[in-house]
C-alpha cells in the first residue's frame, strides 16, 4: 500500500514539474513576438543609440564613424557657455549648433502654453458637459471631432490656410473692423500661437477623462457643500478639484509627454522647416532635420537622448509636487 | 420656478452649440471651400459657396508624380489592414499571456512593458531606421508593419491586460477541465469575449496609422508607396509653395472620411478606449 501512493506522489511529482516546464512554455510561446520586439526594436535601439550619442556617425557614410566623447553634447549646449568652435576628443573640430537652444525654448514654451490651456480648457467644457442634459453623447462626439482629426496632415494644411495673411481668420477679423492684420504663421511674433491654438483646439481626449472623473464624484458632496452656503466658486476649488486632482495629473502627464514629442503640425505648417526665423523649429522638428536632412544620425541620437532625460525628469517632478496638490481621498 | 430652468437650460444648450459651431467651423469650411473655385477660397470666407465646382477633386485627384490619389488612398488602407491584424494578433497574445498564464519573470516583463509606455520613440528611431535600411526596408511597407507584429505599440498591451484580467477566470478553469488547452482557452474563450476590447484596439491602430506622418515620412520615400498623409504634405511643399490649394483641402477633405465614418460607427468604443486607458486620440 505505501509503495503504490508513494509512486503516486512521484507521478504527480514529476507531472508537476512537466506541467511547470508546459505552462512556461506555453507562456513564453505566446510571448514571444513582444520579447522580440522588445530586444530587437526596444532595447538594442536604445542601447545603440546611446553608443551612437557619442559618436559623429553620418548615415552616408557610416565606415568613417569615430568615437567623439562628449562631443554632440557639447555641440547642444556649447553656445550656453559661449563655445561657438571647439575640438573633440577625435581632433576633429566642431561647431557648436547654433540652432539648438533656440529649439529648446520653442518647444518649452510650446509645452508650457499649450499643455495648462488645454487642460484648462477641457476641463470647462467637461464641466460644461457633466450636467442633467439631453443630447450630452452627441454634444461630446462633436467637441472631439477636432481631436480626431485635429493630428492629421490634412489639418495641418488646413490650419496654415486660415492663418495666411489673406486666410479665414484675418478675414473674420477685418469683417470685425480689425486692420493691419498681420500673417499669423509668417510672422516669428505670432507663429508659434497658432500651433498652440491647434493643440488647445484638440483638447477632446482631456475632456472625455475629466467627464468620466467628474461622473465619480458624488452629488451629495455639492448638496452638503451648498447647505453649508458655499457658493459655485468655492465648491468647485474645494470639492471639484481636489477629487479630480489624480485625473488632472494623469491627464497632466499624458498632454506633456505627448507635447514634447509634437512633430507634424510644426513641420508641415513650418513647410519643413522651422518657419520663420525658426520661431516653430520644435525639438522633434530639429531632431528630423538633423539626422535625415543632414545625415548626422550621431547628433540626433544625443539629441533624442537628451529629449529623454527632459521628459524623464519633468515627469518625475509633477509627480514629486503630486504629494502637494494631489489627493488620492479617502471619502470613497 | 419651472420656467426658469427650463429657460436656463435651453440657454445651456445654446451655449454648447454656439461653442461646439465655433469648434468645428474650420472642419466645415474646409469641406465647404473643397467645392469653390480655386479663386475663389481666399475670397470668400463665408460658408455657402458662390459656386460650386468639382474640379479640384479631379485636380487633386491626379496626385502626385504621375501617382494618383487613388493609389495613395490604397496604399494607406493596406498600411491600416496590416498594422490592425498585427496589433491584433501580437498585442492580444502578449496581453494574454501577461493577464491570464503564470510564468517565471511575469512581473519583472510586465514592469519592462509599462516603462516601455512611456518612452518616447525618438530614442529608438535612429537604430531602427539604421536597422531598417541595412534590410533594404526603407521604401518599403516593412519597416512600418513589421513592428506591429512585434507588439511594439505597448498601449494595448496594455489596454488588452486591463480587459483579460476583468473576465471571470472560471471560464478557463472550466475550458481546462473539458480538456481544453492554453492556446484553446485563448482562442475559444478569450478572444471572443475580449471583443471589444479588440474592437477599441483595432479602432485606435487604424485611426494612428491613417494619420501617421513621422514614420510615413522616414520610410515611405517613393510616390507608388506613398501614403495618404505623406502625399498630402506634397501639396504643401518645401517654403510652403502651394500651387494647388483647392486640390490640397479637396484631398484633405477625402483624407478625413475614414476617421470619421469610424468614429462615429464605433462611438462607444472610442469613448471608453480613452476613458480607461487615457489614450491619447
Amino acid at each position: 500500500m505505501a509503495s503504490t501512493s508513494d509512486a503516486k506522489i512521484q507521478m504527480s511529482r514529476t507531472s508537476g514539474v512537466a506541467r511547470f516546464f508546459r505552462r512556461n512554455a506555453t507562456a513564453y510561446m505566446f510571448l514571444t513576438p513582444w520579447l522580440l520586439g522588445f530586444f530587437v526594436l526596444t532595447l538594442y535601439p536604445m542601447l545603440y543609440s546611446f553608443w551612437l550619442g557619442f559618436t559623429n556617425y553620418d548615415f552616408t557614410k557610416p565606415n568613417s564613424t569615430e568615437w567623439i566623447g562628449l562631443g554632440n553634447y557639447v555641440r547642444m549646449f556649447g553656445p550656453l557657455f559661449g563655445i561657438s568652435q571647439f575640438t573633440a576628443s577625435n581632433g576633429e573640430v566642431m561647431r557648436a549648433d547654433p540652432y539648438y537652444l533656440k529649439s529648446l525654448t520653442v518647444t518649452f514654451n510650446y509645452v508650457f502654453a499649450a499643455v495648462p490651456l488645454k487642460l484648462i480648457f477641457a476641463l470647462a467644457v467637461a464641466m460644461l458637459l457633466n450636467q442633467r442634459l439631453r443630447w450630452v453623447p452627441f454634444y461630446r462626439a462633436v467637441y472631439y471631432i477636432p481631436t480626431l482629426l485635429g493630428g492629421s496632415v490634412a489639418v495641418a494644411v488646413l490650419w496654415r490656410k486660415l492663418f495666411e495673411r489673406d486666410g479665414l481668420v484675418n478675414s473674420a477679423l477685418s469683417f470685425l473692423g480689425f486692420t493691419n492684420l498681420p500673417g499669423w504663421i509668417t510672422n516669428p511674433k505670432y507663429a508659434l500661437w497658432t500651433l498652440i491654438l491647434l493643440s488647445v483646439w484638440q483638447f477632446g481626449s482631456s475632456m472625455i477623462i475629466f467627464l468620466a472623473g467628474l461622473k465619480q464624484i458624488p452629488e451629495e458632496y455639492y448638496e452638503a457643500a451648498s447647505v453649508d452656503g458655499a457658493n459655485k466658486v468655492r465648491q468647485f476649488f474645494a470639492i471639484t478639484i481636489p477629487l479630480l486632482s489624480p485625473v488632472i495629473l494623469f491627464n497632466l502627464v499624458m498632454q506633456m509627454i505627448g507635447a514634447f514629442q509634437a512633430f507634424t503640425q510644426a513641420y508641415i505648417i513650418g513647410g519643413g522647416s522651422g518657419g520663420v526665423l525658426n520661431s516653430t523649429l520644435f525639438y522633434t522638428l530639429h531632431l528630423y532635420i538633423q539626422g535625415w536632412t543632414y545625415h548626422e544620425l550621431g547628433y540626433a541620437s544625443a539629441m533624442a537622448w537628451v529629449l529623454l532625460a527632459i521628459i524623464g525628469a519633468l515627469t518625475a517632478l509633477v509627480f514629486r509636487t503630486s504629494d502637494f496638490w494631489v489627493s488620492y481621498g479617502t471619502g470613497e | 420656478m419651472k420656467t426658469s430652468t427650463v429657460v436656463r437650460h435651453t440657454l445651456t444648450h445654446l451655449f454648447i452649440i454656439a461653442l461646439g459651431l465655433l469648434m468645428i467651423y474650420p472642419i466645415v469650411w474646409m469641406i465647404v471651400s473643397s467645392f469653390k473655385p480655386n479663386n475663389m477660397i481666399f475670397s470668400d470666407p463665408g460658408l455657402i459657396p458662390k459656386a460650386v465646382t468639382l474640379e479640384n477633386y479631379i485636380s487633386g485627384w491626379r496626385g502626385y508624380a504621375g501617382v494618383s490619389f487613388g493609389r495613395f488612398f490604397l496604399n494607406s488602407l493596406i498600411l491600416c489592414a496590416g498594422a490592425v491584424a498585427g496589433n491584433l494578433i501580437a498585442c492580444t497574445m502578449a496581453a494574454y499571456a501577461f493577464g491570464r498564464l503564470k510564468f517565471v519573470g511575469r512581473s519583472f516583463w510586465f514592469a519592462v512593458m509599462m516603462l516601455t509606455l512611456m518612452l518616447p520613440g525618438h530614442v529608438t528611431i535612429v537604430p531602427q531606421y539604421i536597422l531598417f535600411n541595412s534590410f533594404g526596408w526603407v521604401g518599403t511597407f516593412l519597416p512600418i508593419l513589421v513592428p506591429k507584429f512585434l507588439a511594439t505599440d505597448a498601449f494595448f498591451v496594455f489596454l488588452l491586460v486591463q480587459f483579460i484580467r476583468s473576465l471571470p477566470k472560471e471560464l478557463d478553469d472550466a475550458a481546462i477541465i473539458d480538456g481544453c488547452s492554453q492556446a484553446g482557452v485563448f482562442l475559444r474563450i478569450i478572444v471572443p469575449l475580449a471583443t471589444p476590447a479588440l474592437v477599441t484596439t483595432a479602432l485606435f491602430t487604424f485611426l494612428w496609422t491613417w494619420d501617421d506622418f513621422f514614420n510615413h515620412l522616414l520610410y515611405l520615400t517613393n510616390p507608388s508607396i506613398f501614403s495618404v498623409s505623406r502625399a498630402l504634405r506634397t501639396f504643401v511643399g518645401d517654403a510652403g509653395a502651394v500651387s494647388n490649394w483647392g486640390g490640397a483641402l479637396a484631398m484633405a477633405t477625402l483624407s478625413m472620411i475614414p476617421p470619421f465614418i469610424l468614429f462615429f460607427a464605433l462611438q462607444k468604443y472610442f469613448v471608453e478606449g480613452i476613458a480607461t486607458t487615457g489614450i491619447k486620440g
